[in-house]
């Protein structure tokens, strides 16, 4: 008798670049056997605009915004490692409200990753109610961010010796619409009837719920269980290795945060916990990032009360680095010469080099900036955390199902605006 | 902290030998001069060493010094940059080679070392032509299928060589030389040191 043996191929798959949960332009080319992930090779630069090139060409107060537009759903985050860096090449110390400042809207912008974060990868694991309780907290989040300059997400607020400009006394009223008459909008301003702070603070007393609220949706759930436990393990040796940080970290054990480590700003006067996970799946990543919102919330308070407390500048007074005020300039010969060349030409930042990195929401974000010595950078690089991170997705992800990869995709916390650059 | 800056100095002059191991120390970080031709075993030392343990390679890089600065250009064009992290001992190290061939540069490939430096290096030679020998798939990553040239080259235009457009005669996307001119909006300005601050 003839045996048939069908004969067994590897089957290739083209996973995204318009698959909804390939989180934006991920081409991810898939080497399977049956439903199990052989090989996982994602192509990336999709989105590549080479903005390091583009900062080369740009003076470094030009180059902030583009710093925004990297990781798009953390913007003030990639801002501060830039700043960050021009300061100390510059030599310069920021005033301590602009630290606080900045503090208070680096843990705003570490919620708004995260419930982005939240929201998109239960949805991809089949969970719609995440995600849209998730943007109802984001909204109030972006209107802190409008309230401060003016832009809903790319901000350019911080800026190279301080920031901007100081919290308005006045959050931004709602009016009536066709959609929202008098009644609807009075309803909807009841907690901005105070200045930002005030609006901050009442969002910090609300935020603690609405967590828990997340969690009764996803912690105890027994499919987000099945679908995350013991998914994508990563040891904490191997973590390391691959250069893993931030949350995909933490989830494997490692106690690892720049806020702590390396404090820079005024973290070292904040009181908060490190999360810190023991399986190094999706499961844990997930509660380390829960966690990691919840101490957020902690910080913002702490900021907010110090900030209440202490007036002062924002913004050093250096006029070859930051702009004078405008009044000066109006009636001063000397601003206004200051502020033209500021605006035209630019700083100049010392030649040298140096490393500035921040604990982005997504991990580690740096910035490796060259100068010499002329009104543009030399040479930046952006070490993003998500590149690293999807680096590590081939390692992840063999040996599980399709379906999984998915899970490791959301669990990664990858946005495209960063890994392309 | 500048205790533990001395400490890895230290640390790394005892592992690497007085003359290897000086790094210079500029803003409150070290940097480790190596030569190509010592790299991999450095790096090697430098992530083995239990005084050391740079278990992390955070970033890796290219960087083209062919026009840094207003003189002369310098004596090599092209340098490989690895940021190293200790998780366990806590501190940084950035690591330098500048590599001498301009027309073929080739560093050894540390994928062997750190499993991360496998994106970098191919990020490296997309972006920089730069040669990673011993890489096990070293491809472009970060441009488009079929792309000609390295991109962030001092010598590559802002506005690079060809431009994308669909053409309704052929009815399909066609590849074009540029049609912009270049410009620059603000010029690169290096002034004394000091300038106009009294």
């Amino acid at each position: 008798m003839e045996l048939l043996v069908a004969e067994i191929q590897n089957l290739t798959m083209n996973f995204g670049p318009q698959h909804p949960a390939a989180h934006g332009v991920l081409r991810l080319v898939l080497e399977l056997d049956g439903e199990v992930v052989q090989r996982a090779d994602p192509h990336i630069g999709l989105l590549h605009r080479a903005t390091e090139k583009l900062a080369e060409t740009r003076s470094f107060l030009q180059t902030l915004p583009y710093m925004d537009r990297l990781d798009y759903v953390s913007m003030m985050s990639n801002e501060h490692a830039y700043v960050m860096a021009v300061e100390r090449l510059l030599g310069i110390e920021v005033p301590i409200r602009a630290q606080y400042i900045r503090v208070m809207f680096d843990e705003i912008t570490r919620i708004l990753n995260h419930l982005l974060w939240l929201g998109a990868h239960s949805l991809d694991v089949g969970g719609m109610t995440t995600f849209l309780y998730a943007f109802r907290e984001r909204e109030d989040l972006m209107d802190c961010y409008e309230a401060v300059s003016g832009a809903r997400l790319h901000a350019a607020y911080y800026r190279p010796g301080g920031v901007y400009r100081d919290l308005p006394e006045r959050m931004p009223q709602y009016t009536a619409t066709k959609i929202h008459n008098a009644h609807a909008a009075a309803d909807m301003n009841v907690n901005r009837q105070g200045s930002l702070l005030d609006f901050i603070e009442d969002f910090t007393r609300r935020f603690p719920a609405y967590v828990d609220d997340y969690e009764t949706l996803l912690t105890d759930n027994r499919i987000w269980k099945q679908r995350t436990v013991n998914i994508g393990v990563v040891s904490p040796e191997r973590a390391m290795a691959l250069g893993l940080t931030g949350p995909m970290l933490r989830g494997s054990g490692v106690a690892w945060d720049l806020r702590k480590k390396q404090p820079y700003e005024v973290y070292e006067r904040m009181d908060f916990d490190i999360p810190v996970g023991t399986n190094g799946d999706c499961y844990d990543r997930y509660l380390v990032r829960v966690e990691e919102m919840r101490q957020a919330n902690r910080i913002i308070k702490q900021c907010v009360d110090w900030l209440r407390a202490n007036p002062g500048p924002v913004i050093v007074n250096d006029h070859k680095v930051a702009p004078p005020p405008r009044a000066m300039m109006k009636q001063n010969m000397e601003e206004l010469i200051h502020h033209f060349k500021l605006f035209t030409e630019g700083m100049h930042v010392p030649a040298g080099e140096v490393y500035a990195a921040v604990e982005h929401p997504k991990g580690e974000f740096g910035i490796y900036l060259v100068s010499d010595g002329a009104n543009k950078p030399y040479r930046l690089k952006i070490r993003a955390p998500g590149f690293a991170h999807l680096a590590a997705l081939d390692e992840m992800s063999r040996g599980h199902m399709i379906a999984d990869v998915v899970a490791i995709i959301g669990t990664q916390d990858i946005v495209f605006g960063e890994i392309d650059r | 902290m500048s205790t533990r800056i001395e400490t890895l100095a230290a640390n790394l002059r005892e592992t690497l030998g007085d003359e290897a191991g000086a790094a210079s120390l500029d803003r409150g970080e070290l940097t480790l001069l190596v030569p190509p031709a010592a790299l991999v075993a450095t790096l090697r030392a430098l992530r083995d060493d239990r005084r050391l343990c740079f278990e992390s390679l955070i970033d890796l890089c290219g960087v083209d010094y062919s026009e840094y600065g207003d003189g002369e250009p310098p004596s090599s064009r092209f340098a490989v940059v690895y940021h190293l992290l200790s998780v366990s001992r806590n501190w940084r190290l950035r690591v330098r080679s500048l590599v001498a061939d301009e027309r073929f540069p080739v560093v050894e490939s540390v994928v062997g070392l750190w499993p991360s430096a496998n994106w970098y290096e191919r990020e490296a030679f997309d972006l920089y032509g730069i040669m990673f020998s011993g890489h096990p798939d070293l491809r472009r990553i970060l441009t488009d299928y079929g792309f000609v040239g390295h991109p962030f080259r001092k010598d590559f235009p802002i506005s690079g060589h060809v431009e994308m457009r669909y053409d309704p005669e052929q009815k399909r996307v066609i590849y074009q030389p540029v049609t912009i001119e270049p410009r620059e909006v603000t010029p690169r300005v290096i002034r004394e040191e000091q300038y106009a601050r009294n």
